[in-house]
């Protein structure tokens, strides 16, 4: 019960999250460059951790743990949470950057 | 015709009728672990619990003041925003009214806070008058880190986003400030028994 | 064109059940047939959603685990002792059912482009996008140098045995166990560190693009020891999954 392991267990990478914000999005926000609206880190929003145990899935700064983005679906409704995002960047070239294009 | 996954049915059991608020399903012996964010790991040395915003004077207890305050054991059933149900909880800890014992203040709402920065609030009615509780201990044993250790707030008429893990103070404020998933579209108040899960609800 | 593409990604569907079989110790193969599939990236992966009569759902992600050129979709499922949906998928779920699934999703943790080196990780059941990755890589006759180095607890937990046997000479697998040897093992033994991964792994230098995936504890250690190692942070990728046995 009280093993840290557990705590780090329950924490994700947000590429888990393609599948929800696609309810939402139509490029695949996961492969989109995320700035911290905190601390102005940027990465690929799949490499932020995700905390999918709550909620909503809250995804916070890789550097400085500040909640980046939550989303959650429910009550019939989808509700979505920036105001920790300064900036998302999708680049539009290449299959991977929709995740759409299937290999042929 | 809506689908059914045939011979799901979950991790739920049946339990009395009228003990369980609408929408909501036993959880049995297991008690699910929700984290929005690192578990903090605070060190007892540094920790205290502070009274402070709309008050006359800030109040402030350190680990070993904590400890001497008088102590209540509660048997409690929790409900959980994310629908399971957790029976016969058993806590030990100070209770609010015990904190809050000889303060003046004007305000109507307190927002608790939390190491790791989550925030919950709360009517000032809701947490008095024996309906809430800083506790320290769970099921006898010192309340482990990943359930809110070293102590978590305890209002079991709410839902359990209410009882804020990692507690380390109450703000006593005139206007209603909505907390971390109050700020989210989840309902301001959060009574299970009226499922308000959602703004609106 | 897009336009459907997503549409069809969002929407459940619900797939035909083909087979379910014992794969390892506690992981079990499933194939699925969509009826609505236009492939996938290796890599990818599928939220599959349950649903009891009551209308209470369970939902959670699962890598595919086939090529794509592979008809339909396999998954590999772990089973969790303390889990609600793995126990479903490997005890009660059987060939002629219907899973709800949508997907594929994901353009992060996927096969890299290029023709650089690549370097798999894997800690468990975090083999099981490799694996599609492999089963592409064979497919295209791709040239690339790739190596995986997979570490398991006991020689009973290895996923993915057949496929990994029949690798083409460009891919190397290596593979550590954890937990104690079967008599006359030659693989490694041992968790993997930075001393495991400067003897078994493509160096440095020759700039592999690093794919790591297993459990979080697994994935920090060797993202933190590949650092340590000089890989530069821009060529490693992580896919972490935690206990996803709560609700």
């Amino acid at each position: 019960m009280t093993d840290p392991d557990d705590a780090v267990a329950r924490r994700l990478d947000a590429n888990a999250a393609a599948g929800p914000l696609a309810e939402l999005f139509t490029v695949d926000l996961t492969v989109a460059m995320a700035t911290c609206a905190g601390c102005g880190n940027t990465a690929p929003l799949a490499a932020h951790p995700l905390y999918a145990h709550a909620p909503a899935l809250v995804i916070r700064c890789p550097k400085c743990a500040a909640v980046v983005l939550r989303y959650a679906s429910g009550g019939g409704r989808l509700r979505l949470d920036l105001r920790g995002a300064r900036l998302l960047t999708v680049t539009l070239d290449g299959a991977a950057a929709h995740g759409l294009s299937p290999v042929q | 015709m809506s689908f059914v996954s045939r011979g799901f049915t979950g991790r739920r059991r049946a339990v009395p009728a009228g003990r369980l608020p609408p929408g909501q399903y036993d959880v049995g012996d297991g008690f699910p672990v929700l984290s929005a964010g690192p578990t903090p790991y605070a060190s007892l040395d540094r920790w205290d619990f502070r009274v402070r915003g709309q008050v006359d004077e800030e109040r402030r207890w350190s680990w070993a003041e904590f400890q001497k305050l008088p102590r209540e054991s509660v048997v409690v059933d929790v409900h959980c925003v994310t629908s399971w149900s957790k029976l016969d909880t058993r806590w030990e800890g100070v209770s609010v009214d015990t904190l809050l014992a000889d303060v003046v203040t004007a305000a109507e709402f307190v927002v608790a806070f939390s190491d790791g920065g989550y925030t919950t609030n709360l009517p000032l009615a809701d947490v008095t008058d024996g309906q809430a509780w800083v506790v320290d201990n769970y099921d006898g044993r010192p309340l482990a880190p990943e359930h809110g250790g070293p102590a978590r707030l305890l209002v079991p008429h709410l839902y359990l986003w209410k009882s804020a893990k990692w507690v380390r103070g109450l703000e006593l404020t005139v206007e209603d400030e909505p907390g971390f998933w109050e700020s989210f579209g989840y309902h301001n108040y959060g009574d299970p028994w009226r499922e308000q899960r959602y703004a609106g609800d | 064109m897009a336009g459907t593409a997503i549409r069809r990604r969002l929407s459940w569907q619900r797939a035909d059940v083909l087979a379910v079989q014992r794969e390892a110790r506690r992981a079990y193969r499933l194939s699925l047939r969509p009826p609505d599939w236009s492939g996938h990236l290796p890599g990818q992966h599928v939220d599959v959603r349950l649903t009891a009569e009551d209308g209470y759902t369970a939902q959670r992600s699962y890598s595919i685990a086939s090529a794509p050129q592979q008809p339909g979709i396999e998954l590999i499922v772990e089973r969790l002792e303390d889990g609600e949906v793995s126990p479903y998928l490997t005890e009660v779920l059987r060939a002629g059912d219907l899973l709800e699934l949508r997907g594929p999703f994901g353009g992060y943790f996927v096969w890299p482009a290029g023709d650089g080196p690549v370097q798999l990780i894997a800690g468990g059941s975090g083999v099981v996008p490799f694996l599609s990755m492999l089963g592409h890589h064979r497919a295209t006759g791709g040239l690339r140098q790739v190596r995986l180095l997979y570490s398991a607890r006991t020689f009973d937990d290895l996923i993915g045995q057949a496929e990994l046997a029949r690798q083409p000479s460009t891919v190397e697998v290596t593979v550590t166990l954890t937990r104690g040897a079967p008599a006359g093992w030659t693989g490694l033994t041992g968790r993997v560190d930075a001393r495991l991964l400067a003897e078994h792994t493509i160096p440095p230098a020759q700039e592999p693009e690093v794919l790591a995936c297993g459990p979080t504890g697994f994935v920090e250690a060797v993202a933190n020891a590949l650092l340590e190692l000089g890989h530069d942070p821009i060529r490693i990728k992580t896919e972490r999954f935690g206990a996803t046995g709560g609700p």
